[in-house]
């Protein structure tokens, strides 16, 4: 792995960073790299609200509040949240969003930036968030600009995309990484859960393990 | 929150009446439905903080419930409602979820703005 001054995620919602790069980001923090997550929205359209209910519409946003400070001690990493609400990212102007978060990282100065691959994130928050995070980076002098690796999620992304630049096989960090994904209590269940039903992904629990115990990035180029 | 029971949702309900009203509703089946099962479709609205003012009002069904409000020019209707709150700064939470206990419906009236 290389050498890394400050690696700063930026990601829509609270449990992207446990699913996506929890990994990771213990691998940095255990060689002393800081890392933080601007995380976008507080996930206040989620879905899970249990069964029987112990969330509310209403009360969600503070419940993945509690939980994301939660995961975030766990993966021993800074938080800032943006403000923007769930399912809306989309909607927001990119070039808006994208100074908001260069004025960010004018103040953090990175080295490394890590966010979703636009078009190959799924949800449209990931793929918004993903898009202004790059445009933010974009923003700086090439030889300011820190490096950037964009996630992609999608089913097809390696037909499309090709072999990932950066894969990282995480299993060394595995129980942390649960214990950060298992903090998103309200949500992780019925994602897991998902994962465990989904047709597409029949053989899961192979299928889940190797999506959760490699994490891959592709190296954006500008 | 707990199961609708018909009779107190009505009579909440009808506190409501012909006053200016903040309302939430939304259906979704959640923004992965396409990415678990390529069957499926992401479907979804949702509308927040809409100021309204109904007439009248009832709550129908049985093990799931339907309610509809008459305005003066119009309506508004959710359908699959189970679960129900009169939470602490008195806003009526209406939502129904399936068995997995994941949200497909909420209704919410305020008489404040919902944040
Ligand atoms: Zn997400």
């Amino acid at each position: 792995m290389e050498q890394h001054q400050h690696v700063v995620i930026i990601l829509p919602h609270p449990d992207d960073e446990s699913f996506g790069c929890s990994g990771t980001t213990l691998k940095f923090r255990e060689q002393g790299i800081p890392v933080t997550y601007l995380c976008g929205t507080l996930g206040e359209m989620g879905r899970n609200m249990g069964s029987p209910p112990f969330a509310t519409r209403e009360s969600l946003p503070e419940i993945r509040k509690q939980e994301l400070l939660a995961a975030c001690k766990v993966l021993d990493m800074d938080v800032q949240m943006l403000g923007y609400r769930d399912k809306t990212l989309e909607f927001e102007d990119t070039q808006q969003v994208a100074t908001h978060l260069k004025s960010i990282l004018d103040e953090l100065r990175p080295s490394l930036v890590i966010t979703f691959y636009p078009g190959y994130a799924v949800h449209p928050d990931h793929d918004a968030m993903g898009a202004a995070a790059i445009e933010a980076v974009r923003m700086y002098p090439a030889e300011q600009r820190p490096e950037l690796w964009a996630k992609a999620i999608t089913h097809d992304r390696r037909d499309v995309l090709g072999e990932p630049d950066i894969m990282y096989d995480v299993e060394a960090y595995f129980e942390k990484k649960m214990k950060a994904i298992e903090a998103h209590r309200s949500q992780a269940e019925g994602m897991l859960s998902q994962f465990r039903e989904s047709p597409q992904l029949k053989q899961l629990n192979q299928e889940a393990q190797k999506h959760l115990r490699y994490e891959e990035f592709y190296k954006w180029t500008f | 929150m707990e199961l609708i029971q018909k009779e107190e949702v009505q009579k909440v309900l009808e506190r409501f009446l012909n006053k200016d009203v903040y309302v939430h509703l939304e259906t979704t089946n959640g923004a992965y439905a396409s990415h678990f099962n390529s069957q499926a479709s992401n479907v979804g609205a949702f509308i927040r903080n809409v100021q309204i003012r109904y007439k009248q009002v009832k709550i129908i069904g049985s093990t799931s419930f339907r309610v509809g409000l008459k305005m003066d020019a119009g309506w508004m209707y959710a359908e699959g409602l189970t679960h129900w709150e009169l939470d602490e700064h008195h806003r009526l939470l209406l939502a129904g979820h399936d068995a997995e206990g994941r949200l497909m419906v909420a209704c919410e009236i305020s008489e404040t703005p919902f944040k």
